[in-house]
């Protein structure tokens, strides 16, 4: 690892201050540390933005239906809040089924939705060709690699890396609002325009600006009891996603009054299935046409020999969420 | 977690080197301030950085001087002596490095020791002693819920975390929520078991 200056900035506005360039945040470290142990990520300084002191950033808040949560707040923290569980299961859901208790401890939900993809070329630099670590320098997953884990949807000739986190696809479906602290002041993002597709640059993985610290994430409405986060992969725990859905329901009696659906381990950015929510709006919840919705969400897909499964599996994923949310008492 | 474990040992030993290599090199004898000041070097690299702190581990404040780097896990072991914390993989994978951080079970191995100041850090070591073993202990021995030993302290402190938590409800929840500490011995079923057993002892 690099030598690295270590800071406690008292105050979210000095943490801000001085981040930017090589000055990049420290949460609960758990993709950061990893990361410059394989010296992935380079930071000469971090700036350990657990211990301020001028307000709470953690926190978990109900204001009639809208939900507002803060950046530091723990993984574990909001899988175990009573509420959340009840009111919106999917949120609870996709951060419990994620990486291990132990790491739920540490890491916070700003850092999580920040994590970087697993992609083993991009993990390991004695591969020198990576877009996204080195622009330019080519891809070696399209370049013969091993693509299993590789995304089908928002890749480009540059990159297919996959977005792995979980949390991130529930926030995306709950039409979430990024609330940041720049440079110059406060200012909200829609969730949905956080991360960049890679297009030819995939080391520009968000629009966040330079300095930007997340400081809560809000969800004017948050009230979903009828939802869920599937998440399939190859063992039963503490992996990440081949496949997943996080998907939310309202009926009308038997008519869907509102749906959300979006998907995971399939894309290279948290994945809002917008076209197969319209194509189920309004409409009975029947197999048949949760099958045509789930081709249309996946009909721009890309796939390679090794990752062609995920097609298959993303929709299979998409239709038995919807199932078992239909069959749930609303 | 497709990488294999041998390529990334590869990793990010070389990349430990390259950083311990350039830092000795640079360093002056008088670099021990509470955050060194950098002032970058010609070449725009950073240099070295030590920091003293003092950390609470198993009740006892202990104070160093640490390279920035240091993790959690290494301080502990290498510092202080207390080898009970393994390393496994040392890139949050396995869970032989879990430590108690303020009661709560963390990866040690992910943990800069820096970020530990100020928190409360129990170990292995601190959890029972060899005439009174923790209840979890005498568990894990009385149900031989290990074959090699490498992964049990881990399993240990993460299971006693788990019931505190209340998350060993069932079989499938104390499953699921020790999934974060691997045992490649596969002594899986005796530590469901231990669990279990410890459970009563704890809340009775
Ligand atoms: C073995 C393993 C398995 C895992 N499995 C899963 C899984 O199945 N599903 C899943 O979703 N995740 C998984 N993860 C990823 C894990 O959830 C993330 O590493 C974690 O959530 C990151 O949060 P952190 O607080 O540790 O972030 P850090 O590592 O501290 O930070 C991550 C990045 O975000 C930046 N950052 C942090 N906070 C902020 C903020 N408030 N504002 C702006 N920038 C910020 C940092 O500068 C850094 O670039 C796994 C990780 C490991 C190691
Ligand atoms: S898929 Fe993306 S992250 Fe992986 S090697 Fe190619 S450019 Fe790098
Ligand atoms: S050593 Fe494997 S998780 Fe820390
Ligand atoms: S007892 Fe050998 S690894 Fe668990």
């Amino acid at each position: 690892m690099r030598p690295f200056r270590y800071e406690r900035p008292a105050t979210a506005a000095r943490a801000v201050a001085a981040a930017g360039g090589e000055a990049h945040f420290l949460a609960g470290g758990t993709t950061m540390v990893d990361l410059m142990k394989l010296d992935v990520m380079r930071p000469e300084r971090l700036l350990d933005i657990t211990q301020l002191e001028d307000g709470r950033y953690d926190f978990i808040d109900w204001d009639g239906k809208s939900l507002r949560i803060g950046a530091l707040t723990a993984m574990a923290t909001l899988a175990d809040d009573d509420e959340v569980r009840r009111r919106v299961p999917m949120l609870s859901d996709a951060l419990w089924l994620a990486a291990s208790p132990q790491i739920r401890k540490a890491a916070r939900i700003g850092g999580n939705v920040l994590q970087r993809t697993r992609c083993a070329y991009f993990r390991d630099t004695s591969y020198a060709q990576c877009n996204k670590r080195e622009p330019g320098s080519g891809c070696a997953a399209l370049d013969g690699g091993v693509t299993r884990g590789h995304a089908v949807l928002g890749t480009s000739s540059a990159c297919i890396a996959t977005y792995p986190g979980d949390f991130a696809q529930s926030l995306i479906a709950l039409d979430a609002v990024v609330e940041i602290l720049g440079k110059d002041g406060p200012r909200a993002v829609r969730f949905a325009e956080l991360h960049r597709q890679p297009h030819s640059r995939p080391d520009i993985e968000t629009t966040l600006e330079e300095g930007d610290l997340i400081v809560a994430f809000s969800i004017p409405d948050a009230d979903f009891p009828r939802s869920r986060y599937l998440k399939v992969r190859d063992r039963e725990s503490y992996a990440y996603a081949l496949a997943s859905t996080a998907g939310a329901l309202r009926m009308d009696g038997d008519v869907v009054a509102d749906i959300r659906i979006a998907l995971g381990g399939v894309a290279t950015v948290p994945w809002r299935a917008r076209e197969a929510e319209e194509m189920l709006k309004g409409s009975s919840i029947s197999e048949d046409g949760l099958e045509r919705a789930a081709e249309a969400a996946f009909a721009g897909a890309s796939t390679t020999e090794d990752n062609a499964y995920k097609v298959d599996l993303g929709k299979r994923t998409m239709v038995r969420t919807f199932l078992e949310l239909a069959r749930m008492e609303g | 977690m497709s990488e294999t474990p041998d390529r990334m040992d590869f990793v990010s030993r070389r990349g430990l080197m390259k950083g311990g290599v350039a830092g000795a090199a640079i360093l002056p004898a008088s670099a021990r301030a509470q955050t060194a000041s950098s002032s970058e070097d010609a070449d725009g690299t950073v240099p070295l950085q030590r920091m003293n702190v003092t950390l609470d581990v198993n009740g006892q404040a202990r104070q160093l001087t640490i390279d920035t780097r240091s993790t959690l896990l290494d301080v502990l072991r290498h510092d202080l002596d207390l080898t009970g914390s393994k390393k496994g993989c040392d890139h949050g994978q396995c869970g032989a490095c879990t430590v108690h951080i303020d009661g709560e079970r963390r990866l040690s191995c992910l943990t800069l020791a820096a970020q530990a100041e100020g928190h409360e850090i129990v170990t292995i070591e601190g959890l029972g002693s060899e005439n009174a073993l923790h209840p979890m202990q005498q568990a894990f021995v009385d149900n031989d819920a290990f074959q090699c030993g490498y992964c049990t302290p881990g399993q240990i402190m993460s299971a006693v975390a788990c019931i505190r938590e209340g998350h060993a409800g069932s079989d499938a929840e104390i499953r699921e929520y020790m999934s974060g500490n691997l045992c490649r011995c596969a002594a899986y079923p005796n530590i469901v078991a231990a669990v279990k057993q410890a459970k009563s002892g704890m809340e009775g």
